[in-house]
């Protein structure tokens, strides 16, 4: 996994709330391999017309916004469906970092296991960056993770961002988590044995 | 003086394997459920050359992909043949019992867990599916993950978590006639919102809540999750202990005592307190519907669609208008007598023996009046559904009586609502698109559902059920 540093990179604007994970991805591309490119399938619903040609007022199809690597929408993002896929979708679209009011638990969690940075900020922090995206969509956004800062283009002030000090620490150094539970090999066994003759009616024999 | 916990808490506290000062812990998982979309899971975990740590541990059940009808010919579209034969062959290279097509225990993984009696009180269980908050009916710890984290349950049997917050949502008085779970839990989204109880778990309590049977609370725990919460629980009473007795993989005899002597104890303990309360009036809930893109978007079905010109907040003006168009609803109009085009029973939510039991009771001696598709939750609930003469009554009606998967629900299977079509649903998720592209799914209880075949519009169950 791609270590996560400072970004600066240029915003999607979304103004949109309760983006679940089936507009993200819908269901009937979860039986895709992902050697596909899972791009094809973001928003795959949202952004067509029903003859699937691109609908030119959903901002992730307008030619300004191109290029981006941050998003920017609103409360509830990534609820429903626990499908990474979703994130796969985003992360292939070459997004780096999910601003939003609020997210999905799992949703969140799968980012981080993607490379992804979820920034949850206050709504009037969300505001002010879809409107200087809207207004100059060539204007960069810098996210620190190592600060836990966003900053404006053009704009001293910093917004700080809470973020999980494990999550932060696996994001940065790009960790697998696996590699790091098994550094815990010993105590591990160790709590399987003595779980084990705590409650062996719990290991189903049927 | 002995510290006073949540049950949330006991649980969480003997499964804690080693825990960090920044409040993640590494939690001991005794239950792991995989079902077809665990491929991912499955090829990260041959791609690191690991092994499944604790297959004992570990099931896995076909359920979101699998055919509806014609069963014994297998699924027809070659994509959906392959994920189901990727989960048989990751199944048995990794010596995990699996319930595949044509086991007469196959079903949707949350009707079958508690079926088995692989859910227990006290057990933390995890699967790749959001549904997962459903086993917390019984007094688990049970909720939804990722591919990835499905991969590091199957090398390591444990999962890294951060302490969720609790939240304590009590349910006073008594259900009205014909109000049932479903209505409960929609009401609760409408109040709380659809991330209302996001970072927490949920312990559901009150006199309400005792008096679900079982298939009711679960309906309740399933969705937790479209309240934006981790988990849902309700501690274990006689009611879950008579429900699992006998049920195949329960502990026996001596085991079956010192099981049973444990759970009886588990409970939050008087004076726990819990980051978050929320207090509900059973009697102030009427049957629910939803008429919008979200769960939170549910009322009672004596009310109108909202009218998104009377929201003073811009943003939710904004989403209630796109909701509305996207509904094809006119605000101000009756919920009760909108025309629906089909009708789908069925899903994690309710396709249980007792949900079936209800909308059979509406569905008696009646015609349904637009296509009414009745997808069992599991084949052993099918097969129950056949012997109690549920199914005669479904085809008498009219309606199809098919066989056991998620089906319509995620449309996953290929069974879809047709775009711009208006279904009365069981499901979980009225979300755009959830039922196929361009669908528009109206939630509601089995009974509403039912009610909804029979006059081809949303229809208050009251009615015809009083006659």
């Amino acid at each position: 996994m791609e270590p996560f540093g400072k970004l600066a990179a240029t915003v999607v604007p979304l103004r949109l709330a309760n983006v679940d994970t089936d507009q993200l991805q819908p269901g009937r591309f979860l039986r895709k391999p992902r050697s596909d490119g899972y791009d094809n399938y973001l928003f795959h619903d949202l952004r067509r017309n029903e003859d699937g040609s691109m609908r030119e007022d959903f901002p992730l199809n307008q030619p300004q916004y191109q290029g981006a690597e941050i998003l920017v929408a609103d409360r509830n993002f990534g609820g429903g469906s626990s499908r990474e896929g979703a994130v796969y979708a985003l992360a292939d679209a070459g997004f780096r970092c999910i601003i939003a009011a609020s997210f999905g638990d799992i949703f969140r969690s799968n980012c981080a296991k993607n490379g992804l940075l979820p920034v949850e900020l206050p709504i009037e922090a969300i505001e002010k960056i879809w409107e200087m995206a809207e207004a100059d969509p060539s204007a960069p956004l810098t996210v620190d993770l190592a600060s836990q800062t966003v900053r404006l283009a053009n704009d001293p002030e910093t917004v700080g961002f809470e973020i999980d000090p494990f999550v932060k620490e696996c994001l940065m150094d790009g960790k697998d988590d696996i590699d790091l539970t098994l550094a815990h090999s010993q105590t591990l066994s160790a709590f399987e044995r003595s779980y084990g003759q705590d409650f062996p009616w719990r290991t189903p024999t049927g | 003086m002995t510290e006073q916990l949540t049950l949330f808490e006991k649980i969480w506290r003997s499964h804690t394997v080693t825990a960090r000062d920044d409040g993640q812990a590494l939690l001991w998982i005794d239950r792991h459920l995989c079902h077809e979309g665990s491929f991912h899971a499955f090829e990260k975990l041959a791609m690191s050359g690991r092994k499944v740590r604790r297959p004992d541990l570990t099931f896995s059940i076909a359920d979101h992909y699998v055919p509806t009808r014609n069963r014994e010919a297998g699924p027809d579209e070659p994509e959906i043949a392959t994920m189901i034969r990727l989960l048989d062959e990751h199944s048995r290279t990794n010596g995990i019992r699996q319930f595949g097509l044509g086991d007469p225990e196959q079903g949707i993984v949350h009707v079958v867990g508690p079926e088995l009696g692989l859910t227990q009180p006290g057990i933390v269980l995890v699967c790749g599916d959001s549904h997962t908050s459903t086993h917390g009916a019984f007094g688990a710890l049970a909720f939804g993950i990722g591919a990835s984290e499905v991969s590091h349950v199957l090398a390591t049997q444990t999962l890294w978590q951060k302490r969720p917050r609790t939240m304590r949502i009590t349910v006073d008085g008594t259900l009205g006639k014909h109000v049932t779970a479903k209505d409960l839990i929609l009401s609760v989204i409408a109040k709380i919102g659809a991330d209302g109880a996001a970072g927490h778990v949920i312990e559901y309590a009150g006199a309400a809540i005792r008096g679900l049977s079982m298939e009711a609370r679960m309906t309740v725990c399933n969705m937790s999750i479209e309240a934006g919460g981790r988990a849902g629980m309700i501690a274990p009473d006689e009611t879950t202990i008579a429900w699992l007795k006998g049920r195949r993989y329960m502990p026996t005899g001596k085991d079956w005592d010192a099981a049973v002597a444990f759970w009886r104890s588990l409970k939050t303990d008087e004076g726990a307190v819990f980051d978050r309360e929320v207090t509900l009036h059973a009697d102030e809930i009427a049957p629910t519907v939803t008429w919008g893109t979200s769960p939170e978007h549910a009322l009672p079905v004596t009310a109108a669609v909202p009218d998104p010109a009377g929201e003073a907040n811009e943003g939710r003006r904004a989403t209630f208008e796109k909701a509305v168009d996207y509904m094809g609803l006119t605000p101000g109009a009756p919920l009760d007598g909108l025309r629906v085009d089909r009708v789908f029973i069925g899903s994690c939510t309710n396709a249980r023996i007792e949900d079936l039991r209800a909308a059979a009771a509406i569905l008696k001696d009646r015609s349904t009046k637009v296509p009414t598709m009745i997808v069992p939750g599991s084949t052993m609930v099918k097969h129950q559904a056949e012997q109690e003469g549920l199914d005669r009554i479904f085809t008498g009606a009219g309606a199809e009586w098919l066989e056991s998967g998620c089906s319509m629900c995620a449309a996953t299977n290929g069974d879809m609502v047709p775009p711009g079509e208006r279904c009365a649903s069981t499901t979980n998720r009225n979300f755009r698109g959830r039922q196929g592209p361009g669908s528009r799914t109206h939630l509601m209880s089995p009974a509403m559902a039912a009610a909804a075949a029979v006059t081809g519009t949303i229809t208050d169950v009251r009615k015809l059920a009083e006659g």
